[in-house]
């Protein structure tokens, strides 16, 4: 009784209130600069689409459209034609990023490992239409990020 | 008077009224990136540092950008009203200030005696801070009503309520202050208060002390008082407000906790005094602006920590709380003036008798 009016009177709770605040006040800052810092990616970040290439440089990709039919958003359109050596080939890839929702089931039914999805998620542009992706555009951000998707998909393979 | 004399008397009021209005500004640009910085520590964020070196330029952005911003008046406001609303509650957060004190020089020795750093030495000083206090109501409230519009109105009646029924009890808890200095001019105040940390009135007053800081809070609408700018009322009475008008609010509100903050240091922590005689060698004005700015950071640790109060729990705090605990403590403070015997423990802080 007396304890509780010495607590009421003398404002105790508010006083913890303060103290946990004025703890934190000096607690290190949890906070990432962004643009000169960044959070770690995981090796499974599924950020822009990539096409890959043999390290011959023939692309990967053989036309089976499992990616054009797992895609949940309709987000992938390919065509395809019988090139001049006899192989099935694409003549057309395109990822409209504005429909695509990073699923990654294209990467998991690929089964040339074609199009994966690296960890580069900075490419916001002015235009929707930048935003739509073609064959050439696809295989270059391969060609870009190569190294790295080589890397996390070993990184990754243990799991799979 | 010659128009000479005219004309030199009106330049100094002009540069006296310079002299509090860009300082308060500055204070009130420089207190709201602190107020930024340190909810953001208690946060554990790191607040803005953008703007200039560790975000110092950031009010100044600011202030561009509430000056370059488009001024709104609807349609159906009351225009004089709507501009005036924001005049009138900027206009006493700075008069207020004229007779607030800031330590005493003797000018580096050129003058006999020191002289008090105030623009005005009134011996009604307190008086005059409460009721120039109290008329920023009526700011609050023409800017519910020219706004023509439910929020701000249910805002503006909220804020008139809490104003009223704290200053209540802020007067009240004055009157102790009165009692035992036995003057309402603020620096005969500081005076009785000389002496060391033991003599300031916060060791007999300390029950005073919170509820007129509490009061404080609750008189310049901060947190957990703010309730007259809740998220259910979009924005209180400045809903309708945007651009430098909008601004004006702010630097009132921000220009009344600078006050608030003052006063609470004038009145109980012994002004422009040192804690113990040790330390004298430091000026007055900074020992005054030193303690002002740690209660101001109090305010801030305030609006970091507590949850907002519920409109009835507000009053029945106001109300029934700190308007007894004033009461009784003008009460207590009497007997022991009065009663032959218990005068002796009260005389240690009674510069009048």
């Amino acid at each position: 009784m007396l304890k509780r009016a010495f607590k009421t009177w003398f404002l105790w709770e508010l006083l913890i209130g303060l103290s946990v605040t004025g703890r934190y006040f000096f607690k290190k800052k949890i906070t990432v600069e962004y643009p000169e810092e960044k959070t770690p990616l995981s090796p499974r970040f599924r950020g822009l689409h990539a096409l890959r290439r043999y390290e011959s440089g023939e692309e990967r990709c053989i036309a089976c459209k499992l990616c054009e039919v797992v895609c949940p958003a309709l987000a992938i359109t390919i065509e395809s034609e019988e090139r001049d050596d006899g192989s099935r080939r694409t003549t057309r890839y395109d990822i409209d990023f504005t429909k695509c929702i990073y699923c990654g089931f294209c990467q998991e039914a690929c089964p040339v490992d074609a199009i994966v999805e690296t960890q580069e998620f900075e490419y916001a542009t002015e235009k929707r239409a930048d935003l739509y992706y073609d064959k050439e555009m696809l295989l270059a951000v391969g060609d870009r990020y190569e190294k790295q998707i080589a890397a996390n998909i070993a990184a990754d393979a243990r799991y799979s | 008077m010659s128009g000479l004399d005219m004309a030199i008397q009106g330049g100094i009021w002009a540069l006296e009224i310079l002299a509090i209005a860009v300082p308060v500004a500055l204070s009130v640009a420089y207190i709201t990136y602190c107020e930024r910085r340190v909810i953001g520590f208690m946060q554990a964020r790191k607040g803005c540092n953008r703007v200039g070196p560790a975000g110092l330029l950031q009010p100044l952005a600011d202030g561009l950008k509430l000056v370059l911003k488009e001024t709104i008046i609807p349609a159906q406001a009351n225009k004089l009203l709507f501009i005036g609303a924001p005049l009138l509650s900027l206009m006493p957060a700075l008069v207020a200030f004229a007779v607030v004190p800031f330590g005493e020089t003797s000018l580096f020795g050129v003058w006999e005696t020191p002289h008090i750093m105030a623009i005005s030495n009134l011996n009604v000083g307190l008086l005059y801070v409460m009721a120039i206090g109290s008329l920023s109501v009526y700011g609050v409230l023409m800017a519910g009503w020219a706004s023509n519009s439910k929020y701000p109105i249910m805002g503006s009646i909220r804020s008139t309520c809490q104003m009223i029924s704290y200053e209540i009890a802020m007067g009240f808890g004055l009157v102790t202050v009165m009692m035992l200095a036995g003057s309402l001019n603020l620096a005969d105040i500081v005076h009785a208060q000389a002496g060391g940390i033991l003599h300031w009135y916060m060791i007999p007053l300390f029950p005073m002390l919170l509820v007129f800081f509490i009061s404080g809070c609750a008189e310049t609408g901060r947190t957990p008082f703010d309730l007259t700018e809740t998220e259910e009322l979009v924005a209180g009475y400045y809903t309708e407000y945007s651009g430098m008008w909008f601004a004006t609010f702010s630097l009132a509100e921000y220009g009344a906790m600078i006050l608030i903050s003052l006063l609470t240091s004038i009145l109980f922590l012994g002004g422009w005094y040192a804690p113990i005689a040790a330390l004298d060698f430091i000026p007055g004005t900074i020992w005054l602006l030193g303690k002002t700015a740690l209660l101001i950071f109090v305010f801030i640790w305030f609006r970091a920590t507590f949850p907002r109060y519920r409109y009835d729990q507000m009053m029945r705090l106001g109300w029934k709380i700190f308007l007894p605990w004033t009461f009784g403590w003008i009460f207590v403070i009497g007997i022991f003036i009065y009663t032959p015997g218990l005068d002796g423990i009260i005389d240690f802080w009674l510069a009048w008798r």
